[in-house]
């Protein structure tokens, strides 16, 4: 018995083409109430890893805020966000150059494509919104990584 | 005296007079930045709810341009809920309005790290974090 299983294992192991992401919740706990203390905690999908290894590296001047975490809380969330990043072909990634580490979504030449001529300043006066980031907004699902019911 | 007893002894004249809703756990939090305020003053003489009370309604030009005040993102009603610039909504900061407060050392210092620097432009003193958390759970 005790073989079959390690059988198993090494066979699921050994395909990673099988493997599916599964992060355990404890890091996405801590990512939505740290990050989402402050604002939308934005789906880790939405940003290449280098963007997220960049903005948890620069923690101290977060948009002109100091949002500095623990040491260990600070590498829990970074390999959250880095392992469920947006990756190879991903919407939000392209027309992106592998040399361009945006810091905000917003950035993203996929973004503006998506929303030119939408995010209006009279669409943001009458959604209430902050700013062109306060995607839930418009979209109510963005917090779980929904953004096609506009 | 033993040096636990004058410590005890200290801390009831430092914290006991104080209006207060604090419970054991700000209690507990107080007396860490009452210990550590010993140190950094050896004048400390206790903690003061109106200077925590200007502190937290003090304007600073010393810190992050967007946030020259605490009442930036709090309001200057402790009772009321604030707004991050984000838009998230803050709970109220007075103890008595929101009961978890200053409670839970940790927290209470990763928020005077991060908002101490925003607002200041430098650390808060331990005096400074007792003076603002004596404000707040007298209020």
């Amino acid at each position: 018995m005790l073989r079959v299983t390690c059988t198993i294992a090494a066979l699921a192991c050994g395909l990673p083409g099988l493997a599916v992401a599964q992060p355990s919740a404890a890091p996405q706990a801590l990512m939505s109430k740290e990050c989402g203390a402050c604002h939308m905690a934005f789906p880790a999908n939405q940003l290449p890893a280098r963007s997220w290894a960049a903005v948890m590296a620069g923690l101290a001047d977060h948009f002109g805020e100091n949002a500095a975490l623990d040491p260990a809380s600070r590498a829990a969330i970074e390999g959250y966000l880095t392992a469920n990043a947006a990756t190879g072909r991903a919407k939000a990634l392209r027309g992106l150059a592998e040399n361009q580490t945006p810091l905000r979504i917003t950035e993203l030449p996929s973004w503006q494509r998506e929303h030119r001529g939408k995010v209006t300043p009279q669409k943001l006066a009458i959604t209430k919104a902050k700013s062109q980031s306060d995607c839930v907004a418009c979209h109510a699902g963005a917090a779980r990584g929904q953004f096609d019911d506009d | 005296m033993k040096p636990a007893l004058l410590a005890a002894v200290v801390l009831a004249g430092t914290l006991g007079t104080l209006p207060s809703h604090a419970g054991p756990t700000q209690t507990a939090v107080l007396e860490t930045y009452a210990a550590q305020a010993k140190v950094a003053e050896p004048g400390f003489a206790g903690f003061s709810v109106e200077r925590g009370k200007a502190l937290f309604l003090g304007r600073f030009t010393t810190g992050k341009p967007d946030t020259p005040s605490c009442t930036t993102c709090h309001t200057t009603d402790p009772r009321k809920e604030g707004q991050t610039r984000a838009g998230k909504v803050i709970g109220p900061m007075a103890l008595s309005a929101k009961p978890d407060r200053y409670g839970v050392l940790a927290e209470a210092e990763k928020w005077f790290a991060r908002n101490c620097d925003s607002v200041l432009g430098r650390a808060c003193t331990p005096r400074e974090k007792g003076d603002f958390i004596s404000f707040m759970v007298s209020q």
